[in-house]
């Protein structure tokens, strides 16, 4: 289980998080939502360590995150970042397998390939992609081999930033249902940040609405459309009329 | 302006250019630390190797040459002057051993090399590939900054050494084919009058102007800003820190290595 408490960060006079709490059950798939700029990212990154909150605590299984060892911390995690963040110098195949060919968890180069392989075609590309460079590939292609290398080794906790973003519907389509299927055949606990409200009812348990820096709303995705939150509401509907300003 | 604000901002000034020194120092003490910590990178180490190394060969080969050959020619026409012609092949070798080759080949380094590590780690930056190396169990210093300036520590002394050699040989070509230099009497002047401390010089500056030209990319890189701005802020900022200490470190080496 992963709980944020009372977690507050600052860039500059930008006050992001201002006191989020956020608890994630364990094999559950939280989805976060929110406007562009609320600190969806910045809360996901505050739990992998990337960012450092300002106050606040960050459990993960009931242990502070902030503090351990960092590498076996790391390797309970899968993240598919929003642009892909493939390395530009490896193949695909060594993007894929990037933790099975060094640290602790590292393997010979035949079986990490063979493994790459396989999560390859576990998201829907054929083996001779594997040879190919990032920048052969098309935007959907680049999300799937990013995806491949979240699920690589397993992870117990895989994080989606943006899983669709800059994908037509039919590609959106497709990558949330593999996001669904891999989460529910590992037992992962995932959490999605989004707001893309196809992909919420697709890989969603759960569902928080951040806004102002603090969770709005949070609950089953089978309660999100009769809420009675006015945020959640406009958020879920679009409109341009509601507590949310349309001009940031 | 009162005398208290003008102190004020030239205080204030002072304290951002000292953090910012604060701030590379630590930044290098920390890259070279990790050279000597596991895990190693040595694939990492060897791209480096390549790209800084042999793949500088020709634009250090081709500085040295024509700066050789023109050096030939102003010692010649200068030392016409009070009929010293004779000594061009001695001041030739001086001047590319003790100063020319190590500062042109530093330089070069930080135009093509500096400019490179910092424009390539700001795109990772700003593209998220640092994230996810770190995501991925993987100290960005470790595997990207270490072995660029393990790299670069071992591979500039080289190239100032073949870029030595080669400033040597345009200066030698041009006083024997077209300055009537006898072309024995000139090798012969020129091994005679190097000396050993010119030559420990002329490395351990490669070295060092190695070290800042790689350190310098890493650390722009990494700090770059957001977008493509920011990674041309960063490129260009590096090579302009990295030219500046290069030469800063190129006065202070030849301070100790010839004014003791």
């Amino acid at each position: 289980m992963i709980r944020m408490e009372n977690v507050h960060k600052t860039f500059g006079d930008n006050h992001v998080l201002q006191g989020l709490n956020l608890e994630i059950p364990k094999g559950s798939s939280m989805v976060i939502i929110g406007g562009s700029g609320t600190g969806k990212s910045v809360a996901l990154k505050c739990i992998l360590g990337l960012i450092a909150p300002d106050s606040g605590k960050i459990y993960v299984d009931g242990k502070d995150a902030s503090t351990g060892d960092r590498d076996a911390f790391l390797a309970r995690f899968g993240m598919l970042f929003q642009g892909g963040a493939l390395f530009d110098s490896l193949p695909v195949w060594q993007n894929v397998a990037f933790r099975l060919l060094r640290g602790s968890l590292k393997r010979p180069a035949d079986e990490a390939r063979e493994i790459a392989i396989e999560k390859l075609r576990r998201v829907g590309l054929r083996a001779k992609v594997a040879d190919l460079y990032p920048s052969e590939l098309s935007g959907g292609m680049q999300k799937r081999v990013g995806l491949a290398r979240a699920i690589a080794a397993e992870p117990e906790i895989i994080f989606f930033d943006e899983p669709t973003t800059g994908l037509d519907p039919i590609m959106s389509g497709v990558i949330n249902d593999l996001i669904r299927e891999i989460v529910v055949e590992m037992g992962a606990t995932a959490m999605t940040i989004t707001h893309d409200m196809s992909s919420v009812r697709a890989i969603a348990d759960n569902v928080a609405m951040l806004h102002d820096g603090v969770i709005q709303w949070t609950g089953p995705v089978s309660q999100m459309d009769a809420s009675g939150d006015p945020y959640l509401e406009q958020f879920i509907t679009g409109s341009a009329e509601g507590p949310i300003e349309a001009v940031r | 302006m009162t005398p208290a604000r003008l102190l004020a901002r030239i205080g204030r000034v002072v304290l951002t250019v000292l953090a910012a020194f604060g701030r590379v120092a630590l930044f290098g003490l920390d890259a070279l630390s990790h050279i000597f910590r596991p895990p190693y990178y040595p694939r990492e180490f060897f791209w480096a190797l390549l790209n800084i190394g042999w793949l500088s060969l020709p634009v250090v080969g081709l500085t040295a040459i024509f700066t050789g050959g023109a050096l030939a020619l102003q010692i010649y026409a200068g030392g016409a002057r009070f009929n010293a012609e004779a000594v061009v092949p001695q001041i030739v070798a001086i001047g590319m051993v003790r100063e020319l080759g190590p500062v042109l080949v530093g330089l070069m380094i930080a135009a093509r090399v500096t400019s490179s590590i910092a424009a390539e780690i700001a795109t990772m930056k700003v593209t998220e590939q640092i994230d996810a190396l770190v995501t991925l169990s993987t100290h960005p210093m470790k595997y990207l900054t270490a072995p660029r300036v393990l790299a670069a520590l071992v591979t500039v002394p080289v190239l100032v050494g073949v870029g030595d050699i080669i400033g040597i040989a345009g200066g030698y070509t041009v006083a024997t084919q077209n300055l009537g230099f006898n072309s024995a009497a000139y090798l012969k002047n020129t091994v005679d009058f190097l000396e050993l401390r010119d030559i420990v010089s002329s490395l351990v500056k490669g070295a060092a102007f190695g070290v800042i030209a790689a350190i310098m990319g890493c650390y722009y890189g990494m700090n770059s800003g957001r977008g493509a701005q920011g990674v041309g802020r960063a490129t260009k900022g590096s090579v302009e820190a990295a030219a500046v200490l290069i030469l800063a470190a190129n006065f202070v080496l030849t301070g100790v290595f010839f004014s003791l």
